[in-house]
């Protein structure tokens, strides 16, 4: 019998390469939840009292939580054009450890829809007036947990694709999993705002992304046979 | 293409429901290397149900699928590779140009070379949109160049799903005599379509499902 000779690993690869190269030709799609990000983070100064020391107070929780909100908008493209086309069908047909290859189109994901929201959120922070000496902290948090709502996500993004209006669903079952995120995330942006020490929150974001990483492929593979049945 | 000489297929008494319905009803179907299958019968009476639980998509409530005389639950990798399956979807993404396309989808499997993808397509007639985003092509060549993947992925079994919707006249004969070339080489090819097969007397099998 013949086997599958393209290395895991390679295959992989390809998949992050496919989908990287199909965003790069569809810039809205790639652009869509930064610029939302940005949206929601400059209404927040309008609707609120634009006292410098409100706005710096506030910071760390409105970049989160625009951020947790932008990068959720996007989850649900994730696997969405490759059931209707067809493309996930034989995804699953490669004869590759389908989980493997579901990894690799959410890194994929993660990288166009998490990281533009690393590098814009000091943008934003700063803008708030809140310390620049704690932007490493923030981008590392965002860093960490868009990639945690990336994996969670595509466990939710792969359990809603049969159904019709998946998007509320997928929110419903994502939300609840992402609240550790969201309070790490933003107790450590806090904290480094303040001047203190964020080591602790860090540390249990980069576990949070351990665990997710080493759970959540299996569970979406899994999900992904169900749901194209 | 295909060199498994001991290339067998059996559905083993296959009971399906979708909902309600109880679509396949302890149907039976055994495929020899060589053998070129039409799947016939009115809309509705399971032949893609069928061929989505040959590929692996649907469980049957009873029954089992043995390929090379193995469930194929116990190797669905093995069996993923042996087989070929195209669908209702051609699986093209619109923004990639149809060489794109083969290269990501083929190269999963094993590593192909750009002259071989090209060599394919140019025997199914889509050379000259070899370099063109798929979205612009015809709705007959994308089916050309999803049936090239066919073609490229080694596979000994195909499951191939109204493969002559949207081809012409010219394009239902050659993708006819590809598929019978395939199984001439020990392939094995099930095939529903509402067209009749333009091949002589006794190279394809007719099951019809009711």
């Amino acid at each position: 019998m013949i086997l599958a000779t393209t290395a895991p690993l390679r295959a992989a690869g390809l998949v992050l390469r496919r989908d990287l190269a199909l965003a790069f030709r569809r810039w809205e799609q790639v652009t869509h939840p930064v610029v939302f990000f940005l949206m929601v983070a400059t209404l927040f100064p309008l609707a609120l009292n634009p006292k410098p020391s409100l706005l710096a107070d506030v910071a760390a929780g409105v970049v989160w939580v625009s951020a947790l909100l932008s990068s959720m908008l996007a989850l649900e493209t994730l696997y969405r054009a490759d059931v209707e086309d067809g493309t996930l069908e034989q995804l699953t047909l490669t004869g590759q450890p389908l989980a493997l290859l579901l990894l690799a189109k959410t890194v994929a994901h993660w990288i166009l829809s998490g990281l533009p929201l690393v590098l814009a959120a000091p943008v934003v922070a700063i803008a708030f007036g809140a310390d620049a000496a704690a932007n490493a902290v923030l981008m590392t948090a965002i860093a960490l947990g868009t990639a945690v709502l990336s994996l969670i996500g595509s466990v939710g993004a792969a359990l809603t694709l049969g159904s019709r209006r998946g998007s509320v669903l997928l929110s419903l079952l994502v939300l609840p999993l992402i609240m550790p995120v969201l309070i790490f995330g933003a107790r450590a942006t806090a904290l480094a705002m303040h001047g203190e020490s964020a080591e602790g929150p860090l540390w249990l974001l980069g576990a949070l992304l351990i665990l997710a990483l080493t759970l959540t492929p299996f569970a979406s593979a899994a999900a992904v046979r169900i749901s194209l049945e | 293409m295909a060199d498994a000489v001991d290339a067998h297929l059996v559905a083993d008494h296959l009971h399906l429901w979708r909902g309600q319905r109880h679509v396949l009803r302890g149907l039976y179907v055994e495929a020899r290397a060589g053998e070129f299958i039409h799947l016939k019968g009115a809309n509705g009476t399971g032949k893609t149900s069928l061929l989505r639980t040959l590929a692996g998509f649907l469980w049957p409530e009873e029954g089992e699928i043995r390929w090379c005389g193995q469930p194929v639950g116990q190797d669905r990798d093995g069996y993923a590779v042996a087989m070929a399956y195209l669908g209702h979807e051609n699986a093209l993404k619109g923004d990639l140009t149809a060489l794109e396309n083969l290269h990501y989808a083929t190269n999963l499997r094993h590593a192909t070379p750009q002259s071989a993808q090209r060599a394919v397509l140019e025997r199914l007639g889509v050379a000259a949109q070899a370099d063109l985003p798929t979205r612009v092509l015809s709705a007959g060549q994308k089916r050309r160049v999803a049936m090239a993947r066919v073609l490229l992925s080694r596979a000994t079994l195909w499951l191939l799903d109204e493969p002559f919707t949207n081809l012409d006249t010219q394009g239902v004969t050659d993708l006819a005599a590809l598929v019978a070339e395939h199984t001439r080489q020990g392939g094995i090819a099930l095939v529903t379509s509402h067209a009749a097969i333009a091949l002589a007397e006794g190279q394809v099998r007719e099951l019809v499902l009711a």
